[in-house]
């Protein structure tokens, strides 16, 4: 082996740096709030009711789960079926598939701020839901919508040909072929993405600020406002008169959506594990 | 369509039916996303458009003050604003990114590339409210204790710095793919030609993949743009053009979601129009991320 110049080795100890700042990085904030924020975890915390006094972070979290249902089931099913117009019917190069490509990847780099300013004009104040649910959710289905068409896309793309093939040599039709062949055989992809997109929702903050409304209280119809967990801490933190709490409910919605975010990518090896069965 | 035959040709007829709804209900499915992005335009610009008019456009895109109390709309240190904190994201954010991506790509072990990976889509899954809160709770008295100054502790380092940290995931992602997709024979014929494997990695491989690298740090500009959270929480929002990195400063996406909560009449039309002057410099973003990827298909 050649003795490596200085150069060479300059570049080496300089990457090894950088790898070991990022590392160092992801441990500090993870290990702060962990450390920080898990001491503070309490019954009290959990309580059914939210007070001044005991500012209980349990309605928020259940409002966090009905917020993320609502959104992804107006999102998932819309995400799935443009997806399989994409794969399965659009025909190549055309003009159509261009817009709804360059519309989707558009939706994809707005800021959620955005989004939430066109959820307080048209959901908030044109539909006059006021600070809902509803309104709060449909934000959020727009901004998730492009990933899950993405992931869906991905997903169904992975589905070998010869299954399309086998499926229409029997005599079926597209329709049958999509639901029965592709579909359930891209099932672990699509989960994956829609997992993504839940953990996306679930800690959303800006979105949700002036369409949801900040009410801490579990919500009994759609048309009622809802603070979410990320709301919720984001007012906590802002009034700096509830430091231990703040810590946490960062600790649970940092757990959280970490635990989702997991659990997809667990998804998304299985489909790539079984893809490899397939072939 | 050949299988039901025999049972007649009511029955071929309603399955055409079926595929014929079918393909419509996909097909309108897929032009919801073309139907949001449309509904944004619209009702963003509607109400932008008029309040610019009576801001005036200079006034607006120019002004160097904005006082909402005396009507005095000019969004020119919100501007100034994003684009220092933004400035300073890549210049943390780019060099860390950018080498770690070199590191994963080219210099880490299996073993290590397998704990540094889910490390760093760990970071990618932090919600921005929890990056905002550990700024908040560490950033911003470390740096009021070590370099005080006006903003103490909430400024456009600060902010710069924790931006730099969010848009890591996105450099090393991207930046690595684009490293990987370069051929393997560029790489063993600089070794061929004598260049050790470092000198061969930064001089060929990484100029090789400089459009891709070039896209990632694009998106992170996108990202750090459109980040509010976590920018509220650490740069101070002072609504004046900054005079050194170390005060506080206020972002379009900050300016929005500190002041939509009580804003009224042309105030409220004003911080519309802010959030389409982001919006516009967002899709100039994607236009140029547009352009960065066609030049790597070139």
């Amino acid at each position: 082996m050649k003795k490596p110049d200085v150069l060479s080795f300059l570049l080496r100890w300089l990457v090894r740096a950088a790898a070991l700042v990022t590392t160092v990085l992801v441990l500090v904030i993870a290990g702060y709030v962990l450390i920080n924020g898990v001491p503070q975890l309490k019954p009290s915390l959990f309580a059914l009711k939210y007070t001044t006094s005991n500012v209980s972070m349990l309605p928020a979290l259940l409002n966090t789960l009905m917020m993320t249902g609502l959104s992804l089931f107006i999102a998932a099913p819309l995400g799935a079926f443009s997806a399989i117009y994409l794969v399965e019917y659009a025909k190549r190069g055309n003009r159509l598939v261009k817009v709804i490509r360059l519309a989707s990847e558009t939706l994809a780099g707005i800021p959620s701020i955005v989004y939430g300013l066109f959820g307080l004009i048209f959901f908030v104040t044109a539909l006059k839901w006021g600070y809902s649910l509803l309104a709060g959710a449909f934000t959020l289905a727009m901004m998730v919508l492009p990933v899950l068409m993405r992931t869906t896309e991905e997903a169904l793309l992975a589905v070998p040909d010869s299954y399309r093939e086998g499926s229409f040599g029997l005599g079926a039709g597209r329709l049958r072929t999509v639901f029965t062949i592709v579909l359930p055989a891209a099932v672990p992809g699509i989960l994956a993405g829609v997992i993504l997109a839940v953990g996306r929702v679930a800690g959303e903050t800006a979105a949700l600020i002036y369409t949801a409304g900040a009410l801490e209280e579990l919500v009994k119809s759609p048309l009622d406002s809802a603070a979410t967990l990320s709301v919720h801490m984001y007012h906590l933190a802002g009034e700096g008169l509830h430091v231990k709490e703040s810590y946490a409910t960062a600790v649970v919605l940092m757990v959280m959506v970490l635990g989702i975010n997991g659990l997809s990518s667990l998804a998304a090896g299985k489909m790539s594990k079984g893809g490899k069965c397939a072939s | 369509m050949t299988a039901p035959v025999k049972k007649g040709r009511a029955q071929g007829l309603l399955q055409r039916n079926n595929e014929a709804v079918a393909r419509f209900v996909f097909l309108a499915a897929a032009c919801v996303c073309v139907l949001c992005v449309a509904l944004i335009c619209a009702y963003l610009f509607a109400t932008a458009l008029p309040a610019l008019a009576k801001i005036g456009p200079l006034q607006f895109l120019g002004g160097v003050r904005w006082d909402p109390n005396r009507n005095i709309f000019g969004i020119l240190p919100m501007l100034v604003g994003s684009v220092c904190v933004t400035g300073g994201a890549i210049l943390f954010g780019v060099p860390v990114g950018l080498l770690t991506a070199v590191y994963l790509a080219k210099f880490a072990g299996s073993r290590t590339a397998g704990v540094l990976r889910p490390l760093v889509s760990l970071m990618a899954g932090l919600p921005s409210i929890v990056y905002g809160f550990f700024g908040l709770v560490v950033l911003v008295p470390l740096l009021r204790e070590l370099l005080g100054g006006p903003g103490r502790g909430k400024s456009i380092l600060t902010a710069s710095i924790l931006l730099g940290m969010m848009i890591l995931p996105t450099i090393i992602g991207v930046s690595e793919s684009a490293l990987r997709a370069v051929p393997g024979s560029y790489h063993e014929g600089a070794l061929a030609l004598g260049a050790s494997h470092e000198r061969s990695t930064f001089f060929v491989v990484l100029p090789a993949a400089k459009s891709g690298i070039l896209a990632s740090i694009v998106l992170g500009v996108g990202r750090a743009v459109g980040e509010t959270m976590a920018v509220v929480m650490v740069a101070g929002n002072q609504a004046r053009l900054p005079g050194g990195v170390l005060e506080g400063v206020r972002t379009m996406t900050a300016n929005i979601v500190l002041e939509m909560g009580y804003a009224q009449d042309l105030h409220r039309e004003a911080l519309i129009a802010t959030a389409t002057a982001l919006f516009v410099f967002i899709l100039l973003i994607n236009l140029l991320l547009a352009r960065v990827k066609r030049g790597d298909r070139a």
